[in-house]
């Protein structure tokens, strides 16, 4: 974690042990700091959740706010000074599940804030209770025979609703994220940089990746690169089963709201 | 002018710079001008959010930044406002919100007047706290009222609420609008304190996001830095408490109120649109030892006011709801209190409340 940006005071944080939430926030302020952007002019906006509580780690202004509503409040600070840099930190729940309304109009808004979210497919701070991302067969508390509804694919739901920069990593893939934050930071318009982690705690222990190195395995071996399957597989090709696709998938310029006058 | 437009005058003329908001009968007018007049004013914002419950969200976000701002909406969205309402007091966030009021529960309604949100002002939210709700009874009051509603809102670091009502919002009426009007901005965090430390009246420093302070803001039960501290009951009880005393303790100072007729035995206690009739009945037709008590703000309620009548006999409470204010009334006096409840839309008659002089009258 980059020291000046930790808020040292606030030790211990309540991450389980082996928790991916740590290593998002330490690329996420990895690329922050590279944006060169004033830490005054930085403001960290989250809902509730595991992840929500990224904010409250960081030596910034920050606003952790109610559950799903971190982008409804993110657009006031950004509409009312737009000389401010926000970042949103957000779960699969809090953005998809309650907070599903504010993603779609900020995505269509194109707003210029950046949207982090950990995906880790279940509620962890509540217990572990199903998202609406949990995998189809997937256990949770809520799902105790499997989860059969269809989950998001969060990053499609973000390029169909309008956002200008939209990617896909895992908690694995540190140096690619970092990469992709610092485009999303720097691109005017609404960013998600989507990060699929591992939560051994409520997750794994209930899905047969009890060890947090068993997840890291897996996103490692099923996250398929986007560039590397359009150039290799088959036309009209499905993915192979419990695979997903990792990349830059939308990188584009259509109109935005929040970005400062030139003048 | 019209009564909701003259909320939006007043707000602007304020220094209102952001206003999130989502359509809904009978309020719609405050956001349409907005919408129309915040565009051309410098610095300023108008969103249309995509609900109410992204309305409150984005005025506090805007608050943090320092701005003035504002939402305004009816009952089903101040219902959906609650969670946010309650953000903002933990929070201790300046922000307005205008509730023109409509006939409910549920969708009721819409185009008509009511008073049936006074008790969800003050408790909608979870938890235990205090808000500060201001009554209009006249355009006037909508412009002047408005426009105080954010000095308290600043003063004392909380949501402020004007309560209005159909009736009110869509009145039109001559006002007059002042060359300019008083700003009472928050004070300043001061250098080295701590951004939730209050100050003697109970209200810490305000500094807005971006001016170095790296304040952490959460609805959780927080310590004096901002940092949670969630299992320790004095901790919530010590915040909680302060959060709710600073505005209880100074309720007698904020007290907006009309008094006719001291020497009244039978005193009407009225606010909003029924303040109307009232005046009628006490000041015009003049029934003999009638007075009243006009409320331009209910809450927190100052009870001390009720007082102010030596020789009253009974309370006549004319409301646009089933008694909400009545029993607020009774809590604090030892004489009868009589609502005059009336829901449906229609304003009281002076004949209606003529007559609830006479029966109460004749109880006594």
């Amino acid at each position: 974690m980059r020291d000046d940006w930790f808020r040292e005071d606030r030790l211990p944080h309540i991450y389980c042990a082996g928790c991916g939430n740590g290593t998002i926030m330490n690329c996420v302020l990895e690329a922050v700091e590279r944006t060169g952007w004033d830490q005054k002019k930085t403001i960290f906006v989250s809902g509730i959740g595991c992840s929500s509580r990224a904010p409250g780690y960081i030596l910034t202004d920050s606003l952790h706010t109610t559950h799903g509503r971190a982008i409804a409040f993110a657009t006031g600070v950004k509409m009312a000074n737009p000389s401010l840099h926000v970042v949103v930190f957000t779960g699969d729940g809090d953005l998809a599940a309650i907070g599903g309304n504010h993603f779609i109009h900020a995505c269509r808004r194109n707003i210029d804030i950046t949207v982090v979210c950990m995906n880790n497919h279940i509620y962890g701070m509540t217990g572990g209770q199903g998202s609406p991302t949990t995998p189809i067969g997937k256990t949770s508390t809520t799902t105790p025979y499997g989860a059969d509804e269809a989950p998001f694919d969060l990053a499609e739901l973000a390029i169909a609703a309008g956002a200008n920069y939209v990617a896909r990593w895992t908690s694995f893939h540190v140096k690619q994220l970092t990469e992709s934050v610092l485009t999303g930071l720097n691109t005017p318009g609404f960013s998600l940089i989507e990060v699929r982690c591992q939560c051994p705690t409520s997750y794994g222990r209930r899905n047969k990746y009890r060890e947090p190195v068993d997840y890291m395995t897996y996103l490692k071996s099923h996250a398929v690169l986007k560039e590397k399957w359009e150039r290799t597989a088959a036309p009209g090709a499905e993915l192979p089963a419990d695979s997903f696709l990792v990349g830059e998938f939308v990188r584009r310029q259509r109109p935005v709201m929040g970005v400062p006058d030139e003048a | 002018m019209q009564g909701n437009i003259a909320s939006a005058e007043g707000a602007l003329a304020a220094g209102c710079t952001f206003f999130g908001g989502y359509p809904i009968t009978p309020s719609t007018e405050v956001a349409e001008h907005m919408a129309a007049r915040m565009p051309k004013i410098k610095g300023a914002c108008f969103i249309q959010m995509e609900d109410e419950i992204a309305s409150m969200a984005a005025i506090i976000g805007a608050a943090w930044t320092g701005a003035r701002s504002m939402t305004a909406t009816s009952g089903p969205g101040f219902s959906l406002m609650m969670e946010n309402i309650g953000y903002a007091v933990m929070t201790e966030t300046p922000c307005v919100i205008v509730n023109i009021q409509r006939g409910g529960p549920s969708t009721g309604q819409p185009t008509m007047a009511a008073q049936g949100d006074m008790m969800q002002v003050k408790f909608g939210s979870h938890g235990d706290y205090s808000i500060i709700a201001l009554a209009p009874s006249s355009v006037q009051e909508c412009f002047d009222l408005t426009a105080k509603a954010f000095n308290l809102a600043d003063r004392f670091r909380t949501p402020v609420f004007l309560m209005a009502d159909e009736v009110i919002g869509h009145m039109r009426e001559k006002i007059e609008i002042p060359d300019s009007v008083e700003i009472v901005r928050p004070k300043t965090l001061a250098e080295g304190a701590l951004p939730f430390a209050p100050g003697p009246d109970g209200v810490p420093g305000f500094a807005a996001f971006g001016t170095g302070r790296h304040i952490p803001v959460t609805g959780l039960t927080h310590d004096e830095r901002g940092y949670p501290d969630t299992t320790n009951p004095a901790r919530h009880e010590s915040l909680v408490r302060r959060l709710i005393s600073k505005i209880e303790d100074a309720r007698h100072d904020i007290a907006d109120y009309a008094i006719v007729n001291e020497e009244a035995e039978y005193v009407f206690v009225c606010y909003g649109a029924p303040v109307r009739t009232v005046r009628e009945v006490v000041e015009r037709f003049r029934i003999p030892d009638t007075g009243y008590l006009q409320l331009r703000i209910v809450w927190p309620f100052p009870e001390d006011l009720l007082s102010r009548f030596p020789k009253v006999k009974a309370f006549i409470v004319p409301e646009m709801n089933l008694g909400m204010m009545a029993r607020e009334i009774e809590r604090h006096v030892s004489v009868p209190v009589i609502p005059v409840s009336k829901i449906g839309g229609d304003l009281h008659t002076p004949e209606e409340l003529v007559e609830a002089v006479r029966v109460a009258g004749g109880l006594l």
